[in-house]
C-alpha cells in the first residue's frame, strides 16, 4: 500500500521592532538576563498590557504579501496555562478572530510552482526562556529569564498542503525570504527568531479523509525540520503498515539521534481556556492603515524573481541566487541600471561580490558601488581591460572604494594592445624557449598555451588576448 | 445543573490547587449550589444576542514603537524568593 | 477644634492658609486612627514613616504656593493600590511581603497632588467579598455597631472614612465593593464609568468590570477626590479619551428637571421593609427639590448576579494565575514545580478566592464555554441595553443600594450564595460599565442606610450634582457613628 504524506506548518516568527509588544522594553537579543523587563512583561500585580502600533503594521505586511484577507476587527484573547516563562500565566494571543486568513504562499517544487495555501496569520507575546539546570547543584533546578517575554510574534498557520519534507524545507526558506524581504524580521532560526513547527499525517493513496496527525517540535533549522518530517513518515508508515494506529501526540526531534519521541504529556493535553483578552479593546484595521503599510510594501521576492528572468533575461538559477536577499537583488538591480549587461553582471554579483560580504548585512560597508561595478564590468566589455585584470581591479575597488577607470590608471592596469609593443613581448618569449618552439613547429599545437601563458606573465596579466593569439601564431608559424 | 467530584477534581488541577478531601467535598457542595444558581441565564432566550467583553466602547490605544527604559535587573529581581546570577531560580519539573 | 470632624474643603483650606501644618495634621490623624483601630481594625497597616514623609512634602508645596484641593490632606489607600516601597498584599498571605516599586496611576496622581497616605485599609481578599471578613489580616468593624460588618471589599476604606481616622479613601468596585460598604457605613462611595478611572497599578480582580473610587463622608468631598484621579491613561489601554468636568462646579444645587426614574425591580421582593422606606423618602426629597421622578423598568435585572459571578470568576481565575511563586510574594516549597505551584496557592490563597478561581476555571473550561461564559456576557448585552433604553427617559436612576443594612459578622459568611445576593443591586451597573454613587439616606435599626444613584456613562457629573443637592437638604452624612465620638479623649 502506498501513502501520502500530509503536512501543514506552524511557523512562529519574531517581529523585528524596537520595543516590545505590550510594553516599552527592548527587544535586543543578548542582553544579559532580565535587563529588559518592566513590570508589565513581569506579570507583576496590576500591570496592563498596550498593544504597539508598529507591530500591528508588520504584522498587517505580512498578511498582505500572502494575499490574506484582513478583516476590519480581531480580537485579543488570553490562552491560559501555567509555566515559568510566561508570567501572567497566560499568554495574549488570537483566537477566533485573527488579523489575516485565508492566504497563501508558492513555492517551487520539482513539478513546478505550488500554492501553499495560509489558514491564519495572527499576533500573539512570546515567553520568557527557561533555562535547565546543569551541574550537579542546579540539576533539580530552571532558572528563568524574561528577556524575551512580550517579544511579538506573528504565527502563521499553514493549510495541510504540503506532501513532503522537501516543499516543507521549501515553504520555511520561502517564508523566511519573504519575511526577510518585508524587513519585519530577520528569520534566524538558531538564535529563536524564526521558529517552526510541524504536523504530519499520513493516509493510503487517494484517500480523501486525513489520518492522525501528530506535532512535531524543536526543530532549530531547516535541515532538521525535513529529517525530522522524513523520519516520521518512516514511523508512521511502519506502523500503519504493521496493522496499528497512530497515537494523536506531541513528539519531540532529537538532532543527534534523527528521530523523535513522544512528549510524555506532563498533565493532561492543555485546557486552554480561552477568553477575549478584556485589557485590550478590539483590534480596528481600516483601509486607511492597510493602505498606508501597502505603500511601505517592497516588491515581492518571487515576482522580483521572476522579473528578472523575464526582463532582464538571466536563467532561473541566477534569479534565485540574486533575490535570496532584498539588499542583494536591490545591488544587483543598481548595478544593472547604471549600464551593465545583466548576465555579466549576474556573475560577478553572485562571484566576486558574495565572496566579498559573507552577508547582506556587510552590504552597507561593502566599498565597491553598483556604478563602479558597472563601469568594471564597462572596461571589460569594452576591452579597456582583460577579464583577468578585473578581479585584481576588482579587489582594488573593494580595499578603496575607488572607480575602476582610476585605479587602472593608477595600477598600469591597461590592457596591452599595441601591436608593437605585443610584438616584442612575444618575440622575447620565443627566443627565450626554443625547445618549445620547435616542439611546437613540430606539430605539437598544445604547447602554444605554454607561449600565450608566458607572454601574459611578462605582461603581469594586461596584453589583450585577442591580439596577443594573433601575434603569437603570426610568430610562430612563421 | 451540579457538579459532579472528579470535575472539582480536575479544575483544581487546572487552577495549580490541592485540595484536601473535605476542601474537595465543600467544594463540591457549594460549587454545585452556586452553578444551579447561574443555571437561571438559561431561562433567558440569548439567540443573535452579540456577547459583551468589553463595556467601553473607544477604539483601542496604541502605543508608539518606542523604547522605554524598563527596570534594572536588581529590580526585576528584588520581591523574588529564589535567584540565582540574575535568573529566577524554580525547582524543575519533574518529568522533564 | 476636632480637625478629624472636617469637610476635605474645610481642612484643605486651613492647611493652605497655613493655620495649621500638614505634618501637625498628619501626626495627630495618625495617632486617631491607631487609637480607633484597636476597636475598628480599618488599617491593615499604618504608614507613620511614608506618611509623614508626604506631609512633609505637601508642606512644601503648600510653602510655595502650589496648594491644591488634596495638598496635605491625609487618606486610606486599598491594599490594592501598588504604591512604591509600600506593601500591598490584597489582604492576601499570597502577596506576603510584596512591596511595588512603582505607582498605580491613581496614587500617583494624589500623590502628585500633595495627598497624605495614612495607611493601607482592609479589604476582602483579592477584593473578592462583600464583609471585608475574607481579609487574612483580620476583620474590620462597623463603626456604627462593632459587632456588625462594615461591608466588602472596600470595608476597611469606608470604615476609616466613617469613624473620621481619614478624609477620603480609595477603594475599588466589582460587584459593589465601594458602593455597599459605603451603604453600610453611612458615607458617600463612587464607582466611576468603567473606562473614567485608570486600572493600571490596581491588582486586578475582573478586568472589565474593576474600577477604583473615592469614599467621602460627604458627595461634596468625593467630588474633590474623583477630580485629581478620573481622565485618561496611556498606560491602560481601556480608559476612554472623554475629558473630565469640573465636577464640584457641576454641583450647584440646582436638579429641577432633572429626571430620576426609579426601576422596579430594584423595590421587589428581598428588599428590607425599613430601607425601602428610607430610600423612598430620600427620593421624595429628591422630587421635592425639582426633580421629576417616574418609574422604569430594568426586566433582566435579577439575572445580573448569575450574570456577574460567572464573567467575574472567569476573569479573576485568569487574572491570579500569575500568583505562582516563581516572581514575587509567598513561595511553598515542593519536591518538583508542579508541587511548588500548588503549595503556594493553596496555602497563599483564602477560601472564597479559591472558590471563584476554581469556578472561573471551570466555566472557561472546554466544554463549558459557551454554556457559561459566552451565555453570561449575552445576557451583559441584555442588562446594559436595558439601562441604555431607560436612559432614553431619564438621566439618572434611582435605587437601594444595598437590600439590608450591615449584616452581623460571622451571619453569613457560611453561606457564600446568600453573600453574593447582596450585591443584587450593584452588579448589573458594573456589568453595564455605568457609573453608581451610593449616599446615606436615613436609618433602620440605628444602622445606616444607602441611596444609589446610577448614570449614563461618563456622566458622574450629574449623580454628584444630585448627591450634593440632597445633602444640602439633609442631614445623614453630618451624623457620626459612635465609634468616630470614642477617641479616648484625645484631641
Amino acid at each position: 500500500m502506498s501513502y501520502e504524506t500530509v503536512i501543514g506548518l506552524e511557523i512562529h516568527a519574531q517581529l523585528r521592532s524596537a520595543s516590545k509588544i505590550f510594553c516599552s522594553c527592548s527587544t535586543e537579543f543578548g542582553a544579559e538576563p532580565n535587563t529588559h523587563t518592566c513590570p508589565v512583561c513581569l506579570g507583576m500585580p496590576g500591570m496592563l498590557p498596550v498593544l504597539n502600533r508598529e507591530v500591528v503594521s508588520m504584522a498587517l505586511k505580512a498578511a498582505l504579501a500572502t494575499g490574506c484577507t484582513i478583516p476590519p476587527r480581531s480580537v485579543f484573547a488570553r490562552k491560559n496555562y501555567f509555566y515559568p516563562d510566561l508570567p501572567k500565566g497566560f499568554q495574549i494571543s488570537q483566537y477566533d478572530k485573527p488579523l489575516a486568513e485565508f492566504g497563501s504562499l508558492t513555492i517551487d517544487t520539482g513539478d513546478g510552482p505550488k500554492r501553499i495555501g495560509i489558514t491564519r496569520i495572527h499576533l500573539e507575546d512570546d515567553a520568557g526562556k527557561n533555562i535547565h539546570g546543569e551541574n550537579d547543584a542546579d540539576r533539580a533546578f530552571s532558572f528563568v529569564d524574561f528577556n524575551r517575554t512580550g517579544v511579538p510574534l506573528i504565527e502563521i498557520v499553514s493549510e495541510p498542503d504540503l506532501t513532503s519534507p522537501e516543499q516543507a524545507a521549501e515553504y520555511l526558506r520561502e517564508f523566511r525570504r519573504l519575511v526577510r524581504y518585508l524587513d519585519i524580521c530577520d528569520g534566524n532560526m538558531e538564535e529563536g527568531s524564526f521558529r517552526c513547527d510541524a504536523n504530519i499525517s499520513m493516509r493510503p493513496a487517494g484517500q480523501k479523509e486525513f489520518g492522525v496527525k501528530t506535532e512535531l517540535k524543536n526543530m532549530n533549522s531547516f535541515r532538521n525540520v525535513q529529517h525530522a518530517l522524513e523520519y516520521e513518515i518512516h514511523r508512521q508508515v511502519d506502523i500503519l503498515e504493521s496493522g496499528g494506529r497512530i497515537v494523536q501526540e506531541t513528539r519531540l526531534f532529537n538532532a543527534d539521534t534523527g528521530t523523535t519521541a513522544s512528549m510524555r504529556s506532563k498533565e493532561e493535553a492543555h485546557d486552554y481556556r480561552y477568553f477575549p483578552e478584556p485589557d485590550l479593546l478590539p483590534l480596528d484595521v481600516d483601509r486607511a492603515w492597510i493602505d498606508s503599510v501597502k505603500t511601505e510594501m517592497p516588491e515581492l521576492p518571487r515576482d522580483r524573481q521572476q522579473r528578472f528572468q523575464k526582463e532582464l533575461g538571466i536563467p532561473p538559477y541566477d534569479a534565485g541566487v540574486l533575490t535570496s536577499e532584498k539588499p542583494i537583488a536591490d545591488y544587483y538591480e543598481a548595478v544593472v541600471k547604471a549600464g551593465a549587461d545583466p548576465k555579466a553582471a549576474s556573475n560577478w554579483v553572485m562571484s566576486e561580490v558574495l565572496r566579498e560580504i559573507a552577508s547582506h548585512d556587510q552590504l552597507p560597508g561593502f566599498n565597491v558601488t553598483p556604478k563602479n561595478l558597472a563601469a568594471m564590468i564597462g572596461m571589460i566589455d569594452s576591452g579597456a581591460i582583460t577579464g583577468k585584470i578585473a578581479k585584481t581591479v576588482f579587489a582594488e575597488m573593494a580595499k578603496t572604494g575607488d572607480a575602476p577607470d582610476k585605479i587602472t590608471e593608477r595600477e598600469g592596469l591597461s590592457v596591452i594592445a599595441d601591436t608593437d609593443a605585443l610584438a616584442e613581448i612575444a618575440d622575447q618569449v620565443i627566443a627565450a624557449n626554443p625547445k618549445q618552439v620547435e616542439q611546437y613547429r613540430a606539430g605539437k599545437e598544445k604547447v602554444f598555451g605554454f607561449f600565450v601563458g608566458q607572454a601574459m606573465k611578462a605582461t603581469g596579466g594586461k596584453a589583450d588576448p585577442k591580439a596577443l593569439r594573433e601575434i603569437l601564431l603570426t610568430k610562430l608559424r612563421g | 445543573m451540579g457538579i459532579d467530584r472528579d470535575t472539582v477534581h480536575y479544575v483544581a488541577g487546572l487552577a495549580r490547587l490541592r485540595l484536601t478531601e473535605q476542601e474537595l467535598d465543600e467544594l463540591t457542595d457549594t460549587m454545585g449550589t452556586i452553578l444551579e444558581y447561574v443555571d437561571k441565564l438559561n431561562e433567558l432566550d440569548t439567540t443573535d444576542i452579540e456577547p459583551t467583553s468589553h463595556v467601553v466602547d473607544i477604539s483601542g490605544h496604541l502605543r508608539p514603537d518606542r523604547v522605554e527604559p524598563g527596570v534594572t535587573q536588581e529590580q526585576a529581581l528584588a520581591n523574588a524568593p529564589d535567584t540565582k546570577d540574575g535568573l529566577f531560580k524554580v525547582p524543575r519539573i519533574i518529568e522533564e | 477644634m476636632d480637625l478629624w470632624r472636617l469637610s476635605i474643603r474645610e481642612v484643605a483650606g486651613l492647611l493652605a492658609a497655613r493655620e495649621i501644618g500638614a505634618v501637625e495634621l498628619t501626626r495627630a490623624m495618625l495617632e486617631r486612627a491607631r487609637d480607633l483601630d484597636a476597636e475598628l481594625k480599618s488599617f491593615i497597616l499604618l504608614e507613620p514613616e511614608s506618611a509623614l514623609r508626604m506631609a512633609d512634602a505637601a508642606q512644601q508645596l503648600i510653602d510655595d504656593g502650589k496648594a491644591g484641593p488634596l495638598t496635605g490632606v491625609p487618606l486610606g489607600v486599598k491594599d490594592i493600590f501598588c504604591v512604591p516601597g509600600s506593601p500591598t498584599t490584597c489582604a492576601s498571605r499570597i502577596l506576603q511581603g510584596f512591596v511595588p516599586f512603582y505607582h498605580s496611576t491613581v496614587t500617583e496622581r494624589l500623590e502628585q497632588a500633595g495627598a497624605v497616605f495614612l495607611g493601607r485599609t482592609n479589604m476582602d481578599e483579592f477584593a473578592m467579598g462583600s464583609s471585608t471578613e475574607n481579609s487574612s489580616r483580620g476583620i474590620s468593624a462597623n463603626p456604627w455597631d462593632t459587632s456588625k460588618v462594615p461591608g466588602g471589599s472596600s470595608g476597611g476604606s469606608a470604615s476609616a472614612v466613617s469613624a473620621c481616622q481619614c478624609f477620603a479613601s480609595l477603594g475599588t468596585d466589582t460587584g459593589g465593593s465601594i458602593r455597599q460598604p459605603a451603604s453600610l457605613c453611612g458615607i458617600a462611595g463612587l464607582k466611576p464609568t468603567y473606562g473614567r478611572i485608570s486600572r493600571y497599578g490596581i491588582v486586578a480582580y475582573a478586568s472589565s468590570l474593576d474600577q477604583a473610587g473615592p469614599l467621602a463622608r460627604s458627595v461634596a468631598d468625593v467630588a474633590i477626590v474623583l477630580q485629581a484621579i478620573a481622565g485618561r491613561d496611556p498606560k491602560d489601554a481601556t480608559t476612554a479619551d472623554v475629558p473630565v468636568p469640573d465636577y464640584l462646579a457641576a454641583c450647584d444645587g440646582n436638579i429641577r428637571g432633572l429626571r430620576i426614574g426609579i426601576p422596579e425591580e430594584y423595590f421587589a421582593e428581598g428588599l428590607d421593609p425599613q430601607v425601602e422606606q428610607q430610600v423612598r423618602q430620600a427620593i421624595d426629597v429628591l422630587a421635592e427639590q425639582g426633580a421629576q421622578v417616574q418609574p422604569v423598568s430594568l426586566p433582566h435585572t435579577e439575572y445580573s448576579i448569575a450574570s456577574y459571578y460567572i464573567i467575574a470568576t472567569a476573569e479573576c481565575s485568569s487574572n491570579l494565575a500569575r500568583y505562582d511563586g516563581v516572581r514575587y510574594g509567598l513561595r511553598a516549597e515542593g519536591r518538583d514545580l508542579l508541587e511548588t505551584y500548588t503549595a503556594t496557592r493553596s496555602q497563599g490563597f483564602g477560601r472564597e478566592v479559591k472558590r471563584r478561581i476554581m469556578l472561573g476555571t471551570f466555566v472557561l473550561s472546554s466544554g463549558y464555554y459557551d454554556a457559561y461564559y459566552k451565555k453570561a456576557q449575552q445576557v451583559r448585552t441584555l442588562i446594559r441595553n436595558d439601562f441604555l433604553k431607560a436612559f432614553e427617559r431619564v438621566d439618572l436612576l434611582a435605587t437601594p443600594t444595598s437590600p439590608s443594612v450591615a449584616f452581623g459578622i460571622g451571619e453569613r459568611i457560611e453561606d457564600p450564595l446568600a453573600m453574593y445576593l447582596s450585591d443584587v443591586y450593584t452588579t448589573s451597573v458594573n456589568l453595564a460599565g455605568l457609573p453608581g454613587l451610593s449616599l446615606p439616606c436615613g436609618f433602620a435599626d440605628n444602622l445606616p442606610v444607602g441611596l444609589q444613584l446610577i448614570g449614563r456613562p461618563f456622566d458622574e457629573a450629574a449623580l454628584l450634582k444630585t448627591g450634593e443637592a440632597y445633602q444640602r437638604s439633609t442631614d445623614h452624612h453630618l451624623k457620626l457613628p459612635p465609634a468616630a465620638q470614642s477617641s479616648g479623649g484625645r484631641e
